[in-house]
């Protein structure tokens, strides 16, 4: 569609400076947006790898007498790993026994026979199943009603609840790019419109001396085509600042979880992608808008 | 029967009760009932606001009559469908009373918009555009736009744009209107060449000074309707 020579005045004509000054904005803001949504999808992943797995229980010890407090600690495990066991996505759940958990104490409180004597916390293995598809957030709130001293790995249902988080932002930066397309593609038609207003003599007279609608049609198309590029070029120049800002910000930021800020090669495609995708919107609307008045005419 | 249709196929243009109105006013023109024979060359006269542009119009089809049937190159075009208009008005040369050149176009460029709109190659543009730039006296106006034309240039610019495509029907709307006699008799030679060479020709004009001059038959309309002249 580009390329060719054109029948139709390039100079004097409005559309032209400013059409890409629309798209380029439009542009920017999907390019942002976008950029946004993988940026948020890869964090979600490491964040979801992070999650899956295994986890860990805590049950703290029942009051009362050793004896006594074994005894009912014991039934809270029972209790726990019942529930555990019912969630979905939930492969198994385990108690650490006696030995296990004086071992695991044995660094800090050393190995001495009291240790046995002590009312210890139970811990519960859990194995997760791979896909890591359990609501944690839900799941602690469950077992904190249910088993009196049970309590989730609390970094873990931090993380469980960011991630919901981030699957809202990014389902709603979503909806953002698809309504900036709807908002650019009715700009450059009414855009076109007024083209078409400012051009109507041309069009009359390439008309009746025999032009088809789609030859017509065509020279619009391919001059939008040209315009919208432009403007989606402008638009990613604005961008790339934005998205190398962000990988660069990161970089001096400490800690583990925000460690993966920078845009996928998914994500550099796509943003590179959206000036095509701009050219083509244009080209599209503007192919409509111009068979839409031709149809008017005899 | 055949011979009728023989006889329509053989008529460039075909009127049958034709009448056209504007929006809710009066008709302006009524039962036009007449036929241009290939090869044929008429004037059409009558006073200004006789309907002269309007006739002109319904055969180049940039409008409908609101009543009868029109038959061009023996096609019914009040059955045609939209996507068969183009290639019939391809066939039709148009010297429009207004000219229509389009400003921003070069004359070359003006003239070679029906050829390029056919598809022709740039190279049989670069041939025959300049030639006949040449032939209307054009020559050392190929690059200039309409804008920086005289009348006469411009009327000139448009019936070379008009011819170019060696139509086989070619209508000229008051093609003399803006040129002296000896220029317009000129042109109308012109045409008298396209005919010989088997275009078929109406020409739009009061000028009863050219009519006069040359022996081809008249179309003429009165109040609405076509006195044979
Ligand atoms: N587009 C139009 N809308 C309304 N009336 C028109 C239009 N074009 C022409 N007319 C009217 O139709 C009549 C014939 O006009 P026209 O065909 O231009 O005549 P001519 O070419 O013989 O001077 C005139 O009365 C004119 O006012
Ligand atoms: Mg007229």
């Amino acid at each position: 569609m580009i390329g060719g020579r054109s029948d139709l005045p390039l100079s004097d004509d409005s559309t032209g400076a400013y059409l890409p000054w629309l798209v380029a904005p439009m542009v920017f803001l999907s390019a942002v947006a976008l950029a946004g949504v993988f940026i948020l999808n890869t964090l979600i992943g490491s964040w979801d790898r992070d999650v899956a797995g295994t986890l860990t229980v805590e049950i703290a010890a029942a009051p009362g007498e050793a004896a006594e407090s074994a005894e009912r600690t014991r039934g809270r495990v029972e209790q726990a790993i019942g529930i555990l066991e019912n969630t979905p996505g939930i492969a198994r759940a385990r108690a650490l026994s006696q030995e296990q958990l004086v071992t695991l104490l044995a660094p800090w409180l050393g190995s001495s026979d009291l240790l046995k004597e002590l009312p210890l916390p139970a811990l519960l293995d859990v194995t997760l199943e791979g896909n890591g598809g359990v609501n944690l957030v839900e799941l602690a709130a469950k077992l904190a009603k249910s088993v009196p001293g049970a309590s989730l790995d609390d970094h873990r249902v931090w993380l469980n609840r960011l991630i919901y988080l981030s699957r809202a932002i990014e389902w709603l930066a979503i909806a953002v790019v698809v309504l900036i397309g709807a908002v650019t593609s009715a700009t450059v038609y009414f855009a076109t419109g007024t083209a078409m207003a400012v051009h109507r003599e041309v069009i009359e007279v390439l008309h009746l001396i025999g032009a088809a609608d789609g030859y017509i049609a065509g020279q619009f198309a391919s001059r939008a085509v040209f315009l919208g590029f432009k403007g989606g070029l402008i638009g990613l120049c604005l961008t790339l600042p934005v998205i190398f800002g962000i990988a660069v910000g990161t970089d001096r930021l400490e800690g583990g979880f925000l460690s993966d800020l920078s845009l996928p090669l998914g994500g550099w495609i796509a943003v590179l992608t959206l000036p095509l995708i701009a050219a083509l919107l244009a080209g599209l609307t503007a192919r409509a808008a111009v068979y839409r008045t031709l149809a008017k005419m005899l | 029967m055949a011979r009728q249709h023989a006889a329509e196929r053989a008529n460039v243009v075909q009127f049958d009760g034709v009448a056209v109105r504007y929006g809710r006013g009066p008709e302006i023109l009524q039962d036009l009932q007449f036929a241009l024979p290939a090869g044929s060359f008429h004037f059409l006269t009558g006073p200004s606001g006789a309907g002269k542009s309007s006739l002109l119009r319904l055969i180049y089809l940039a409008q409908r009559p609101s009543r009868g049937r029109i038959l061009l190159f023996g096609r019914d075009t009040s059955v045609a469908r939209r996507y068969e208009l183009p290639a019939l008005r391809r066939r039709v040369g148009v010297v429009f009373q207004d000219f229509r050149l389009l400003d921003h176009l070069s004359t070359l460029d003006n003239v070679a918009l029906p050829l390029r709109i056919a598809g022709a190659s740039e190279q049989d543009v670069r041939k025959f555009v300049p030639d006949l730039l040449n032939w209307v006296g054009l020559a050392d106006h190929i690059d200039a736009h309409p804008p920086t034309l005289s009348g006469g240039q411009k009327q000139r610019v448009a019936i070379a744009r008009a011819v170019i495509g060696r139509p086989d029907l070619l209508l000229a709307d008051e093609p003399t209107g803006n040129v002296d006699d000896s220029i317009a008799m000129r042109l109308m030679y012109l045409f008298d060449e396209l005919n010989k060479l088997g275009t078929t020709v109406v020409v739009a004009t009061h000028n009863e000074n050219l009519v006069s001059r040359m022996d081809y038959p008249r179309l003429v309309l009165e109040r609405g309707r076509i006195m044979r002249g």
